[in-house]
C-alpha cells in the first residue's frame, strides 16, 4: 500500500505513485462541492495550524476551508517578519505549537528550507505552503490535478512554464511533479530569470515564448513579482509584458486548444491580460476550486487516512 | 630531558629526511635525525614503529573568537583543538569583537596563547580599522606587538584604492596580506554556490564570479605594488586557473584551500543543514577536482582550516539566517588524509609540504621542518587508525564541524610543542 511521508515538504521527494494517490483521493474529495451540506467528520478532533510568515490570502483560505469541511479545528497564526527581527526563535515557535498538541502545521515562509527545519524539530505533520524559491507542493498538486482533469493523461503532454523561474517555488514544484508524471516541460523567460542547472532537472529552456507555445498543450503563467524590476532583472514591466505577457494575439498564434493556467494572484495587464484570464481556454478559477479538493486529500492522507473511499464518510 | 622517537617513518621534506629512523630531541630542539639513535643515547624512548613522524602542522587561517565570543571559542580552547589536530602553530584572524585592529588586542591574544601553552598562536592584525575597508589600521604598532600577517578576513577590501595603499604600506613590515576574496555586489543575498543545487533548493546563489572577479583585480594590485598577497580559501575552479596563470607569469603570490572545500560539495546542502553554510560556499564537484589539481601542482601552496566556531543557537536555525563557517582544526589532517592521501591524489610528502612547510615559509616563521636545531614541534601520526568523528570527542567550544558522523582514516597520537608533550591519545597534558 502506498503511504505518504510524515510531512509534505516538496514534490522532489515524492514518487509518481504517491502523487497519483493524492490526485485520486482529491478526485473523491471534489465531490463535496456538489453537496448542499459541505461537512464531513473525517478529521474531527484534529487541529490544523496555519503558520504564515508571509502574507497570503488564497493559499491560507484554501487550507482553512479544506480543514473545516473535514471538521478539523483550525487556527491561523500570522507571524510578522518583525518578530523574526526581534529574535524570536523559529525552532522555539515550532516546539511551542507541538507542546499545545497540534496535529498538522501548514507553514509558509520567505526563506527556503524552513519547513524542513520545522519538520525535523517536531513530530506533528508539516505541510509546506511555500518556502522561498524552493517549493510550493500543494500549488503544483492542484495544477497537476487540473491538467489531468482536462487532458486525461500526462504522457507526451507539452507544458510551458513562463516567467520568473529563478524565484518561483511554483515553477520548481511543477517541474518535479510534471517530469515524474511523464510530461515534457519547457521553461520560458529572460536569461536573467532562468537559473543554472535546470537541464539537470529534466526541463528544456527557451527564451522565445511564441516559439514555445507553437507546440504546447498547457501554459502555466507565473506571477511576476513587481519588486524584481527594482533589482534590475528586466528593464521595465512594459518590456516584460511585451516579451512574456499572455495576451489574445499571442493566444491566437499558439497551438489550438492551449490550456491557460495561472497560480494567482495575477497582475492583470502584466504577465496576463484580463481578456485571456477569462477566456474559455483559461482554467484559473477551476484551479482555485481544485485547490480545496487537493488540500482536503492531503490533510486526510497525512493524518492517517489510507482509503480514499472513506474520505467523505 | 632527552627524548627519542624510535622506528617511525619520518616525513620531513623540508629537512630532507624521508624514511624510517629515530628522532632525538632535547630542551625544545631537534638534536638529531637518523638511524639507531636510540641505542647510543640516554634518552627516554618513545616507540613509533608503524607510525609516521611529521613536523607539527601550521594553520594559516583560523578564528579563535577571543576577545568577544568566548562562548564560541577562546584562544586557549582553540589552541588545544589545534594540538588535537596536529597543529603546533595557528594564525588567529582579526575579526574578533573588538577587532584586532590595534596593538592592544594583538598583545592580548598573544598573552592568552602564551598562558594557555598549547599550539603557538600568531595573531593577524586587521588591514583596516574595524575591518571596514576604509582606513588603514596601525600595522606598525601591531607588527611590533606580534602580528604575523594582516587580514580583514571575513570581509573583502572592496575599495581598490584602500587595498593598493595597504599593499604598499605593508611592505614596511614584510608581512603577507591574507585576502578574503568575494565581490560583495556579486554575492548579493546569496547563501550557497550558484548552480544546480541552489536552483533545486531555491536558495539564492553566489556565483564563482564573485570570487574570481575579486582575485583577478587583486592579482593586478599585487603585480602593481609588489606586495605579498596570499589568497585565502580558494573555492572555484576559475580561481585556481587565475592563480596558476599569475604564478606562471612570475608573480610572487600564494594561495590556500580548506579541507572542507577539498572534501565536500554543494550537494551536502540538500537537507538545508546550516552546518554546511560557509563563506566562500562549498562549490561543485568540478570545482573540487580543480582544487585537488591546484593543490597537487603547487598552484595552491597551503591547506588552511578556516576553523570558524559558532554557537548551537546561531547555527540551529533558518539556513539563510545562520552565520557562515565551520570548525575543522581537530579533523583537518584526518579529512585530507582520507580524501586525498589514501586515494593517491597527493603524496604524503606533499601533504606535509602543504600543511606545514609552506605555511611556515609564508609566515617566515620556524616550523614545518625537523633538522637539528629546529624547534621540536612535531607529532606521531597513526596512518591506519579508523575513527568516527563524534561531537563529544572534539575540543573546540563549538560543534559546527561538517565531518561529524563521518568515518576518517588517520589519527594524531602525540604532539609536542617546543619539545613539550601536549597531547597523547585523546588527552591533553597540562
Amino acid at each position: 500500500m502506498i503511504r505518504l511521508p510524515k510531512d509534505l515538504l516538496g514534490l522532489q521527494e515524492l514518487s509518481c505513485d504517491q502523487i497519483n494517490l493524492i490526485l485520486e483521493t482529491a478526485m473523491v474529495c471534489k465531490d463535496i462541492f456538489k453537496r448542499d451540506l459541505k461537512k464531513v467528520p473525517t478529521m474531527r478532533g484534529k487541529t490544523v495550524v496555519t503558520l504564515f510568515f508571509e502574507p497570503s490570502t488564497r493559499t491560507r483560505t484554501s487550507f482553512e476551508i479544506a480543514a473545516k469541511w473535514m471538521s478539523a479545528d483550525t487556527i491561523n497564526l500570522t507571524v510578522s517578519s518583525s518578530s523574526v527581527a526581534k529574535g524570536e526563535s523559529f525552532v522555539d515557535t515550532g516546539r511551542t505549537l507541538e507542546a499545545m498538541g497540534v496535529d498538522v502545521v501548514v507553514i509558509r515562509h520567505s526563506l527556503a528550507g524552513t519547513p524542513k527545519l520545522l519538520a525535523d524539530s517536531i513530530s506533528a505533520h508539516v505541510i509546506n505552503a511555500g518556502d522561498g524559491a524552493h517549493e510550493h507542493p500543494t500549488q503544483a498538486l492542484l495544477d497537476l490535478f487540473t491538467i489531468r482533469e482536462q487532458k486525461g493523461s500526462f504522457t507526451g503532454l507539452e507544458v510551458v512554464i513562463v516567467g520568473d523561474i529563478m524565484h518561483s517555488r511554483v515553477a520548481k514544484s511543477n517541474i518535479w511533479g510534471l517530469s515524474k508524471l511523464g510530461a515534457k516541460v519547457t521553461v520560458v523567460g529572460p536569461p536573467t530569470l532562468i537559473p543554472p542547472g535546470l537541464e539537470r532537472m529534466g526541463v528544456r529552456v527557451e527564451h522565445d515564448l511564441d516559439r514555445a507555445l507553437a507546440t504546447a498543450d498547457v501554459v502555466n503563467i507565473l506571477r511576476i513579482q513587481l519588486e524584481r524590476q527594482a533589482k534590475a532583472y528586466f528593464p521595465t514591466l512594459r518590456e516584460y509584458s511585451r516579451l512574456y505577457g499572455m495576451n489574445p494575439e499571442r493566444l491566437r498564434r499558439a497551438k489550438p486548444g492551449l490550456m491557460v493556467m495561472h497560480p494567482g494572484p495575477a497582475n492583470l495587464g502584466v504577465e496576463i491580460s484580463e481578456a485571456v484570464s477569462v477566456d474559455p481556454q483559461s482554467v484559473i478559477t477551476r484551479q482555485v476550486t481544485n485547490g480545496v479538493a487537493v488540500r482536503m486529500a492531503l490533510l486526510y492522507l497525512l493524518t492517517g487516512g489510507g482509503n480514499k473511499d472513506e474520505v467523505l464518510h | 630531558m632527552k627524548y627519542c622517537i624510535k622506528g617511525g617513518e619520518i616525513i620531513d621534506p623540508a629537512g630532507g629526511y624521508l624514511g624510517r629512523g629515530d628522532l632525538l630531541f632535547c630542551d625544545g630542539k631537534v638534536v638529531a635525525v637518523g638511524t639507531n639513535l636510540a641505542e647510543s643515547s640516554d634518552a627516554e624512548v618513545i616507540p613509533a614503529t608503524g607510525k609516521l613522524v611529521l613536523p607539527g602542522l601550521v594553520d594559516l587561517h583560523c578564528h579563535l573568537r577571543e576577545p568577544g565570543r568566548e562562548d564560541e571559542e577562546t584562544v586557549a580552547s582553540g589552541a588545544r583543538a589545534a594540538v588535537q589536530g596536529g597543529f603546533t602553530a595557528v594564525v588567529a584572524m582579526a575579526n574578533t569583537d573588538p577587532a584586532a585592529d590595534n596593538a592592544v588586542v594583538i598583545s592580548y591574544v598573544h598573552g592568552q596563547a602564551t598562558a594557555a601553552g598549547f599550539a603557538k598562536v600568531y595573531p593577524a592584525g586587521a588591514i583596516t580599522k574595524g575591518l571596514k575597508g576604509e582606513e588603514l589600521a596601525e600595522m606598525g604598532a601591531m607588527a611590533e606587538a606580534g602580528a604575523a600577517a594582516f587580514s580583514d578576513d571575513g570581509k573583502t577590501v572592496m575599495n581598490a584604492a584602500v587595498l593598493r595603499t595597504a599593499a604598499e604600506y605593508s611592505k614596511l613590515f614584510d608581512k603577507p596580506l591574507l585576502l578574503h576574496e568575494e565581490d560583495r555586489n556579486l554575492v548579493g543575498d546569496g547563501v550557497m554556490h550558484e548552480g544546480y543545487w541552489a536552483t533545486a533548493l531555491g536558495l539564492p546563489g553566489i556565483p564563482s564570479l564573485a570570487e574570481t572577479a575579486q582575485i583577478a583585480r587583486d592579482l593586478l594590485i599585487a603585480e602593481y605594488t609588489g606586495a605579498r598577497f596570499h589568497f585565502c580559501h580558494l573555492s572555484a575552479k576559475e580561481s585556481v586557473a587565475l592563480i596558476r596563470r599569475a604564478k606562471e607569469c612570475g608573480l610572487a603570490v600564494t594561495a590556500e584551500v580548506t579541507p572542507h572545500h577539498l572534501c565536500l560539495t554543494d550537494a551536502m546542502l540538500e537537507g538545508f543543514d546550516p552546518v554546511y553554510r560557509v563563506s566562500p560556499p562549498l562549490r561543485s564537484e568540478a570545482d573540487r577536482e580543480a582544487l585537488w589539481e591546484g593543490l597537487s601542482d603547487g598552484t595552491i601552496d597551503a591547506i588552511a582550516t578556516d576553523h570558524a566556531p559558532h554557537s548551537l543557537e546561531e547555527k540551529h536555525r533558518e539556513f539563510s539566517l545562520a552565520p557562515t563557517g565551520m570548525t575543522g582544526l581537530e579533523t583537518a589532517l584526518a579529512a585530507v588524509w582520507t580524501e586525498l592521501v589514501i586515494t593517491g591524489r597527493i603524496s604524503r610528502e606533499k601533504l606535509v609540504e602543504r600543511m606545514a612547510v609552506r605555511p611556515a615559509q609564508i609566515l617566515k616563521k620556524t616550523g614545518g621542518r625537523l633538522r637539528p636545531g629546529d624547534p621540536a614541534d612535531l607529532m606521531i601520526f597513526d596512518p591506519d587508525c579508523t575513527w568516527t568523528v563524534k561531537p563529544e570527542d572534539l575540543t573546540s567550544r563549538s560543534r559546527n564541524n561538517p565531518f561529524v558522523g563521518r568515518e576518517l582514516r588517520g589519527r594524531v597520537e602525540r604532539v609536542w610543542v617546543d619539545g613539550v608533550l601536549k597531547y597523547v591519545h585523546q588527552s591533553f597534558t597540562e
